[in-house]
């Protein structure tokens, strides 16, 4: 039972990230269609960023004691910046060590 | 100039270096977790290998551990894992040249880490024909570390390692490449839509808020984009 699962789970989930590979790749994309395609990283990414910072823990804490979120708007302006992902990530990471031993 | 093949490959690989310390506990703690629920070793490192999918993985084995009817658990991993249509579907304009082994192969490894760094190396508007291989580095990086950390969680049984907020590293990533690419009303829209969406719809179990937000973000994005030409 348990490889039933695996495997049809595992069929399913390559199905999902192969076939808009596949029959896109063949029909010609309309350009709303590839406009909107082009807004799935920023809203993607973003709907997994936001829940990471805001509530860390499963609800929603915007306290000052919530660290991620202070470390994660430090984290925003750095990048928005800097344009540069080591340097975003030191100073998140920096930022988030700091305050959880303070 | 990155172009050789090699090269891209190993600028891959890289590209995911900074959040693999984040993903390494994720591994370790779906090990622990499918040994604890009496998943066979076998069985949940297959997890690993054929799903290779981390949130749908974790809630997986925990509905094993409930008892919890095998058809219904092959359908909640189909909709946790659905927003990676999205990714694929995104990606499908520039894996059009590859081969069907290719499109085999990198769909294969398609999960979110890889999508954001593999994506973000075609919006680079340099006309490279190897950045396929940037992305086979990035995937290959983030399924052997998957498939390590999870061995070696099944292998360590009770302890659970803590994570010292490593795994943070990945919202910091992700952070890093969508901040510049906020320029412009419809991608900020978008951004705020989907952001407040994904926060307002955590209850929603299966991942089935950030679905729902990404598709906000994207459909408000379009909207912006039309009263704006």
């Amino acid at each position: 039972m348990i490889w039933f699962i695996i495997l049809a789970g595992g069929l399913l989930t390559f199905g999902i990230r192969l076939i808009p590979i596949l029959l896109l790749g063949r029909l010609e994309i309309p350009s709303r269609f590839s406009l909107a395609l082009s807004f799935v990283p920023t809203a993607v990414l973003t709907a997994i960023i936001v829940p990471e910072l805001l509530a860390p823990g499963g609800s929603l804490d915007l306290s000052p004691g919530n660290e991620r979120l202070i470390a994660g708007l430090i984290a925003i302006v750095i990048a928005w910046r800097t344009k540069n992902v080591l340097l975003t990530l030191a100073a998140g990471m920096a930022a988030l060590w700091g305050l959880q031993l303070f | 100039m990155i172009s050789l093949p090699r090269t891209e490959f190993l600028a891959g690989i890289r590209s995911e270096l900074p959040i693999l310390p984040g993903v390494i506990p994720f591994g370790l703690i779906f090990g622990v977790l499918a040994a604890s629920v009496g998943i066979p070793p076998p069985a949940a490192q297959a997890f690993s290998l054929i799903i290779f999918g981390g949130s749908a993985q974790f809630i997986a084995a925990q509905m094993v551990g409930a008892g919890t009817p095998a058809l219904l658990i092959v359908l909640t991993i189909f909709v946790v894992n659905l927003r990676h249509a999205l990714y694929s579907a995104s990606l499908a304009p520039h894996f059009k040249p590859l081969s069907g082994v290719w499109k085999l192969v990198l769909a294969w490894l398609l999960t979110d880490e890889a999508y954001a760094m593999g994506y973000q190396r075609y919006t680079r508007p340099d006309g490279s024909p190897h950045k396929h291989l940037y992305f086979l580095g990035a995937g290959l990086a983030l399924w052997a570390t998957w498939q390590l950390s999870t061995a070696v969680g099944i292998l360590l049984g009770a302890q659970v390692p803590a994570s010292w907020g490593l795994d943070f590293a990945l919202p910091l990533t992700f952070i890093a490449i969508v901040a510049p690419n906020l320029k412009g009303r419809p991608s900020l829209a978008a951004a705020l839509v989907a952001g407040a969406l994904a926060v307002l719809l955590l209850g929603l179990p299966y991942k089935l808020g950030l679905l729902i937000a990404a598709l906000g973000g994207i459909l408000i994005g379009l909207l912006f984009s039309k009263t704006e030409s």
